[in-house]
Order: C-alpha cells, then sequence, then structure tokens
C-alpha cells in the first residue's frame, strides 16, 4: 500500500503543477478575439477558394473583423446571399456582388486541331507542357490533361473532346483554374455575359490557321462590326473588354473561324449556407 | 569537444530517429508529402525536443533519482512533455504569433511524440550530462529534419512515378521508406572511425 502511494503522489503532485500552470497561463496570455469573428466566419461558405485575394475564408473574415474598411462583398462563390449576410453581422452596406463565371479560351477540340506528337507521360497539363509546349499542334491551346479539372473545388470542369469546359451552372467562380492553366487559357468573366473569344493563340493568322482550323487569325472583321468598340485585336488574337460589350453578338455572326461563340454563361449561383 | 561532436554525428546520422531507431514513423509518413510541411513538422521537433530535454533531464537528476522513483520515469515524462507543449504554444501565440503561424499546427501533434520521448528518456539511459543530453536531442532533431526532407523528396518523386495499381498510396511509400532507411546503414561506425580514441 505505501509503495503505492509514494508512486502516486508525486505523479499527481506533478500533475497538479503541471495544471495550475496551463490554467494560469492561458489566463493571464489569453489572446483577445474579435467576438464578431465567430459570426462572420460562419457567414462565408468555408470553399477557402481564395477568390477574395485574401488568405482562405479565415483570413477574409480576419480582415473584416480588424478592418473596417474591407469591402463585404468579395466573396464570389458566396454571392449576394452572403454578402447581404456580412452587411447584416457587421452593419454595413454591401454593395452587389458582381458574379462571375470561368471561360476556357480555346476551341481546339478533336475536329479542329490535331495531335503533333503521342505523348505517354504524366498525366498533368503542367507536366506535358514542359516537353516542346505539349502534344497538340498549337501550343497555346488546352492540353487537355485536365488540371483545371482536378484543382476545381466544385467539379465544374470536365474534358470533352480534348478541351476543357466549364459547367457554368456549378462554377462558383472562384479562380482557382485561372491560376492553375499552365497556357493561362481560362479567365474570369461577368456571368451576364453571354460572348466570349474561344481562342489564346498569339501567332499571326496564317501560322494559327495551319494548327487549328477554330483559331483567331487576327482578320479584325470583328473589330470592324462591332458597335460599341468592345472588341479589339490585341498580338493576334481578338479581346472583349467586358466593361463596353453589349452582348449584341454582332462579332461572334461575323467571326471568319467561329471562334467568338454565344453561350448562355449564366452561373446559377445557389449557394445556400 | 570531440565528444559532443561524435553525439552530434551520430544522432545525425547512425542512430537516425526515423531511419535506423524507427521512432518517430508517424509524422514521418504523415506529414512528408510536401516540402513545406515537413520543414514545418521537423523545425517544431527540433525545437520541442530541446525543450524537453531541458525539462526532464532536471526532474531524472534531481527529482525522480534522489528518490528511488526511476521507475515513474516513463508516466512523469510524458506528463511533463505534454503540459510543456501546451504552455509553449500558449506563450507562442501571445508573443510570437509568427511562430505560431508557421508552428502552430504541429506542436500539438507532437505533444506525445515517440521520437521526443525517446530521445528524453535515451539520455538518461545513456547516462549523459545535461550539456551531452542537449547536444544529443539537437542531433536527434536535425536527424528527423534531414529524414523527413530527403523523404519529402522521394515522396515528390514517387507522385510522377508510374506505378502499379496495387502499390498505389501507401504501400509504395512504405517500400520507399524502407529504402531509405536501408541507405542509412551504411553510416554504421563511421563516426566511430572518424575520431579515433
Amino acid at each position: 500500500m505505501n509503495d503505492i502511494l509514494i508512486a502516486v503522489i508525486p505523479v499527481v503532485i506533478i500533475g497538479i503543477v503541471c495544471a495550475a500552470v496551463l490554467v494560469i497561463a492561458s489566463k493571464i496570455m489569453a489572446v483577445k478575439e474579435d467576438e464578431r469573428f465567430p459570426a462572420v466566419r460562419d457567414c462565408l461558405p468555408g470553399a477557402n477558394c481564395g477568390a477574395c485575394g485574401f488568405a482562405g475564408c479565415d483570413g477574409y473574415a480576419k480582415a473584416l473583423c480588424e478592418n473596417p474598411d474591407t469591402p463585404a462583398n468579395l466573396c464570389i462563390p458566396g454571392a449576394d446571399s452572403v454578402a447581404k449576410q456580412l452587411g447584416e453581422v457587421l452593419g454595413v452596406e454591401v454593395a452587389d456582388v458582381v458574379e462571375q463565371v470561368a471561360v476556357v479560351h480555346c476551341s481546339g477540340d478533336c475536329e479542329h486541331t490535331q495531335d503533333k506528337v503521342a505523348y505517354s507521360g504524366i498525366e498533368s497539363c503542367a507536366a506535358a507542357k514542359l516537353m516542346y509546349g505539349g502534344k497538340g499542334s498549337c501550343t497555346f491551346g488546352c492540353l487537355g490533361l485536365g488540371d483545371c479539372a482536378k484543382a476545381c473545388p466544385h467539379n465544374a470542369i470536365y474534358i470533352e473532346n480534348g478541351v476543357a469546359r466549364v459547367y457554368t451552372c456549378d462554377c462558383i467562380g472562384c479562380g482557382v483554374c485561372t491560376k492553375t492553366c499552365p497556357n493561362h487559357l481560362i479567365s474570369l468573366v461577368p456571368d451576364v455575359k453571354k460572348v466570349y473569344v474561344a481562342c489564346s493563340n498569339r501567332d499571326k493568322g496564317a501560322a494559327t490557321r495551319k494548327v487549328c482550323s477554330s483559331g483567331c487569325i487576327g482578320c479584325k472583321k470583328c473589330e470592324k462590326v462591332c458597335p460599341s468598340g468592345a472588341i479589339k485585336v490585341t498580338d493576334n488574337v481578338a479581346v472583349i473588354d467586358y466593361e463596353k460589350c453589349t452582348d449584341c453578338g454582332a462579332c461572334a455572326e461575323n467571326c471568319t473561324t467561329k471562334c467568338i461563340r454565344v453561350e448562355d454563361l449564366s452561373g446559377c449561383h445557389h449557394y445556400n449556407p | 569537444m570531440t565528444k559532443f561532436i561524435i553525439i552530434l554525428l551520430s544522432a545525425v546520422f547512425v542512430n537516425n530517429y526515423v531511419l535506423s531507431r524507427f521512432l518517430g514513423i508517424c509524422p514521418f509518413l504523415g506529414v512528408s508529402k510536401k516540402l513545406d510541411s515537413a520543414t514545418g513538422m521537423s523545425l517544431a521537433v527540433i525545437f520541442v525536443m530541446l525543450m524537453a530535454t531541458a525539462a526532464t533531464w532536471p526532474i531524472q537528476t534531481f527529482l525522480l533519482d534522489p528518490n528511488g522513483l526511476g521507475y515513474l520515469q516513463t508516466i512523469v515524462f510524458i506528463l511533463v512533455i505534454a503540459a510543456l507543449v501546451q504552455l509553449v504554444e500558449i506563450v507562442l501565440k501571445r508573443y510570437i504569433p509568427s511562430l505560431h503561424q508557421s508552428l502552430g499546427v504541429y506542436l500539438p501533434l507532437i505533444t506525445t511524440n515517440c521520437a521526443v520521448l525517446g530521445v528524453t528518456i535515451l539520455n538518461i539511459t545513456e547516462s549523459y550530462t545535461f550539456l551531452e543530453s542537449m547536444v544529443n536531442s539537437l542531433g536527434s532533431g536535425l536527424g528527423f529534419f534531414l529524414a523527413m526532407v530527403m523523404f519529402s523528396g522521394v515522396r515528390s518523386k514517387i507522385e510522377g512515378a508510374d506505378i502499379p495499381e496495387s502499390f498505389k498510396g501507401l504501400p509504395v511509400t512504405l517500400v520507399a521508406a524502407s529504402i531509405t532507411s536501408l541507405s542509412f546503414l551504411g553510416f554504421g561506425g563511421v563516426v566511430e572511425n572518424m575520431f579515433p580514441v
């Protein structure tokens, strides 16, 4: 009995001392947290996509609590419903969120362009890009190995016929794919628009024509027909200025190679917290 | 001085905690997927090993041994190390938030890590002095760092390799780990013969 006591007592004493030290330390050195932080954090979707420009949802919530000048409409996946909730919690006026969807600026599918080599390496666009710019004859185009599809947090991208496509309804507009694509083919477009250029080939027209039958050859026809001057050919590829674009579709109708497309881009943005 | 160098080098290479003693395998397999998390974890381990040794060596020498309580070593050490790591975390959070940000996730993970407990207990069994114990802990931590960084490199190579379906994931990682540890057998006897007594 005595032996047990001799063993138990020191351990209990050490345990109590440790516990006391921890309790005192946590009381003295407690870090004050903004009491609004949990409420603000709960409003956000928790996708940690980084579309707001902060390090994940925690980072954005922290910035909102600490700096009253941080706009509350930066959460693109959450859209208006989240912005409204944030406005209520923080007690500020919130501007409308500009919902965005990803569009792929390439239409080089199996019918329009060809492979120049048979690639059997790592199933990754980034790796394929290192080998002479990928397997396709167009080095600007979609590599079709789906790095964007793997990166997409909402599984909104799929590879169809060798080209990445976006389910606009599932796209939350976070922009993770735009950073993943080694050819920078994906960009975010306001989801109220319908027109986009499905080509990124910056070669001269003749060179583009040789590798892809639906590539932008830089003929500037679209520039001439656009009533609002929203489309410009820069670096041999047409680029739309969405500030000016009125969605009339004149450029798409007159496009020589049909690389300007009209599609319904309206993402549904039906995120519910 | 020579003794310290021998202790340091043999702790890093010959008696590497992960690859020769097979302690701390859990973080070795769990956190070695990416280089930055591997370095973060290893730095936290070095830090905690040094702190734990600094705390447990005096307890053993001045508290347990004189009172004939040496058999309580394991349980007391676990208790003290766990409390110590929690305390360090609280202190870091308050005073050095940047260090807490980078080590924060890993600190609680190491609380009951067997490599940390192993180094404190082996310091006692090898009957090292306090300074020797600290050098041994530093060496063990560095050895852990070396193993983690090396293995995260090996794993990133495995990621891109063409592996049979049934070996994908953990099996090939374990095979790679055993081959890596086999390579450390080559260090056996090197340090002892470097400094002939």
